[in-house]
């Protein structure tokens, strides 16, 4: 299943390879059908795991964006995760907003923050954001129950779990499933084309070499604070969609382990792939759960063991690693793997 | 009045852990150039560790000793193990594997000791001394810390192996040439910030009270220190905790309320990298194109 959900978009990092073999689009409308029909096959539980795979998906293709392909470390993306779970359940919660007319409201705000946020980020290289971004995470829990009167403070916001429409005949786990599906195809389109494209080298660019790519004529300031709106904004609807399928947010939901959840899933999957995302998505949802049967403590020590088990032997991830080789497999006539995939380690 | 001074000492009493660990921070820049994530996770095992001694009826002077001797030797291996490798790496990396040190030092202690809390005994009587501005506790804080900062500083100044140490982290090439094993002076250096950290985690942990999250609050404040004064500057590092310290204090019982605690460190974070992002007595890092 991961693999073959990962499999278009290793070719889609390579638009070279894509016009060489008409495998990819063979095997995207393959896994379009066997996503499509998954659902029923699998019991109500299991494809509520899948809806929230596919929401931590999204949550980290926003990280790998900003990580992964314009090297600014961030350690705290479950704090825009949160926003946009907030603006979510506040809006339906409070002013009756039907569920879906919470997603563009959600992406607005996180776009903004994470603009607002990059602007000082500009100034911080390094380790430097990597430690404000902590902080911020830190901080997260603390604010959202501060700020009680519009958050429900410890106890959170209950939320009704929308219906689908009627006349569908499917229940409301499966019908929130194609809801998620449907967001994170779009996403991943629209990542592909905005790194694929000027803008996406010129993300490369500034995190392989600052001086150089200022020298070339990018703008990095623009480009830095427009990765990091990107980023926000894709972590900011999957958490809005995460409060939609949960039905429940509340401040203990967005501590330091979900930021730390979201790094963890971007370096197992690959930090600067978009099909790593996928993987990481199903390591964030199923690994945690796996260890917690052994202890309370295993998920963080499992965490852990990951991080430098990825870091020394694939910095790439899994898909990183794997990627140009199944591409060489399947493509027809041999190209070069991509520069994002080769240069993947990050600046 | 008398409440504001009173608020200054215990904020320099608190100031004085976070400039510990803001030094051990420093020192591990200065000698790899890579922030150390987990510092507070090392600093909150060793607690552990003087926790057990204590408990199985050694003197708590003598369980302090062999604390900082295990997480001298317990730095510099993992110096050796998990940091050699990717000393030279992408920043990302770095950051990754420090991150994941972190989480795997806190997951071990909880899977040793539980997450419970613990009472931790501290070595200093709890009386009012100086007319009440300050106990004799806050005093044995800031005393250690000083006495620590002294020896650190002779060791440093006066002694062969502390001048090797400032060569190689200065230019490793060079005193590799001079026949310096710059390998060695780097996990001496972590063995070093790990007792450093050793210090601030015993000395913290009467107050905080002993569990595996005891220091995800003071690490960011540590930080907050470091960045004050400067994160390659040692001396900055003390200021600067000192002056996070009171400023938390003060801040935490005159202005806003103490369930924001880490928030106010973020914002100082945050307005430390704005305005003076080389710190008060940090130098600008030039880049060479």
């Amino acid at each position: 299943m991961e693999k073959r959900i990962a499999a278009p978009e290793i070719l889609a990092e390579a638009p070279a390879a894509a016009s060489a073999s008409g495998w990819r689009w063979v095997g995207i409308v393959a896994i379009i059908v066997i996503a499509a029909a998954l659902p029923f096959a699998l019991s109500k539980y299991h494809v509520f795991e899948l809806t929230m795979v596919m929401i931590y998906a999204i949550a980290v293709l926003g990280l790998n964006i900003l990580t992964g392909y314009n090297g600014q470390i961030s350690l705290g993306h479950g704090g825009f995760f949160a926003v946009g779970a907030y603006t979510a359940a506040i809006l339906m919660h409070r002013y009756g907003v039907p569920y879906w007319a919470t997603l563009p409201p959600a992406a607005l705000i996180g776009f903004a923050l994470g603009v607002l946020f990059g602007l000082p980020a500009l100034r911080f290289e390094g380790p430097y954001l990597a430690l404000v971004t902590l902080a911020m995470a830190l901080a997260t829990p603390q604010l959202l129950k501060y700020f009680d009167t519009w958050t429900g403070g410890q106890q959170g916001i209950n939320l009704v779990k929308p219906m689908p429409p009627a006349g569908l005949g499917i229940d409301r786990d499966r019908w929130l499933y194609f809801v998620a599906l449907v967001v994170l195809l779009l996403a991943i389109r629209i990542a592909a084309n905005i790194l694929h494209g000027r803008t996406g080298r010129a993300f490369v660019a500034i995190r392989d070499h600052p001086i150089a790519a200022a020298a070339m004529g990018i703008d990095t300031a623009k480009y830095k604070t427009l990765a990091f709106g990107t980023s926000t904004l894709f972590t900011a609807v999957a958490g809005a969609l995460a409060a939609i399928v949960i039905g429940y947010v509340s401040p203990e939901g967005y501590s330091l382990f979900l930021s730390i959840s979201f790094l963890v899933g971007s370096a197992v999957g690959g930090i600067a792939t978009i099909g790593g995302a996928i993987v990481g998505g199903f390591f964030i949802q199923f690994v945690p759960n796996l260890a917690n049967d052994i202890s309370d403590a295993a998920p963080w020590a499992i965490y852990g063991l990951a991080m430098l088990f990825f870091m020394y032997t694939m910095p790439r991830g899994v898909v990183g690693t794997l990627g140009p080789w199944l591409m060489r497999f399947f493509a027809t006539r041999k190209t070069a793997a991509p520069f994002a995939a080769r240069r993947s380690e990050g600046a | 009045m008398h409440q504001f001074l009173q608020q200054i000492f215990s904020g320099l009493a608190a100031g004085s852990i976070y400039a510990s660990l803001a030094l051990a921070l420093v020192m591990i820049y200065r000698a790899t150039d890579l922030v150390n994530f987990a510092q507070g996770e090392m600093a909150m095992f060793s607690t552990y560790i003087a926790w057990t001694l204590v408990n199985a009826g050694l003197p708590f002077w003598l369980a302090f000793l062999i604390t900082l001797a295990a997480s001298f030797v317990g730095g510099m291996i993992i110096e050796r193990v998990v940091i050699r490798p990717v000393e030279n790496a992408p920043v990302l990396a770095a950051v990754v594997v420090t991150i994941g040190l972190l989480l795997i030092f806190n997951s071990v202690a909880g899977w040793i000791y539980s997450y419970t809390v613990q009472d931790f005994p501290s070595p200093f009587p709890d009386r009012p001394v100086f007319g009440a501005l300050m106990t004799t506790r806050d005093l044995g804080v800031i005393g250690v810390t000083l006495l620590m900062l002294v020896l650190l500083f002779a060791f440093f100044r006066y002694t062969p192996i502390g001048l090797a140490m400032r060569a190689a982290a200065q230019n490793p090439a060079s005193a590799r040439l001079c026949g310096i094993r710059v390998g060695r002076m780097l996990a001496i250096g972590w063995g070093l910030a790990a007792m450093i950290g050793a210090t601030a985690g015993v000395m913290v942990a009467p107050v905080l009270f002993l569990d595996p999250n005891m220091m995800g609050g003071v690490l960011i404040y540590a930080f907050a220190g470091a960045l004050l004064g400067g994160i390659t500057s040692p001396i900055g590092a003390v200021v600067g905790g000192l002056i996070v310290g009171v400023t938390e204090n003060l801040v935490g019982t005159y202005l806003i309320a103490s369930q924001l605690k880490l928030t106010v460190a973020f914002a100082l974070i945050i307005l430390v990298l704005v305005f003076r992002p080389n710190g008060l007595f940090g130098t600008a890092i030039v880049r060479r194109v």
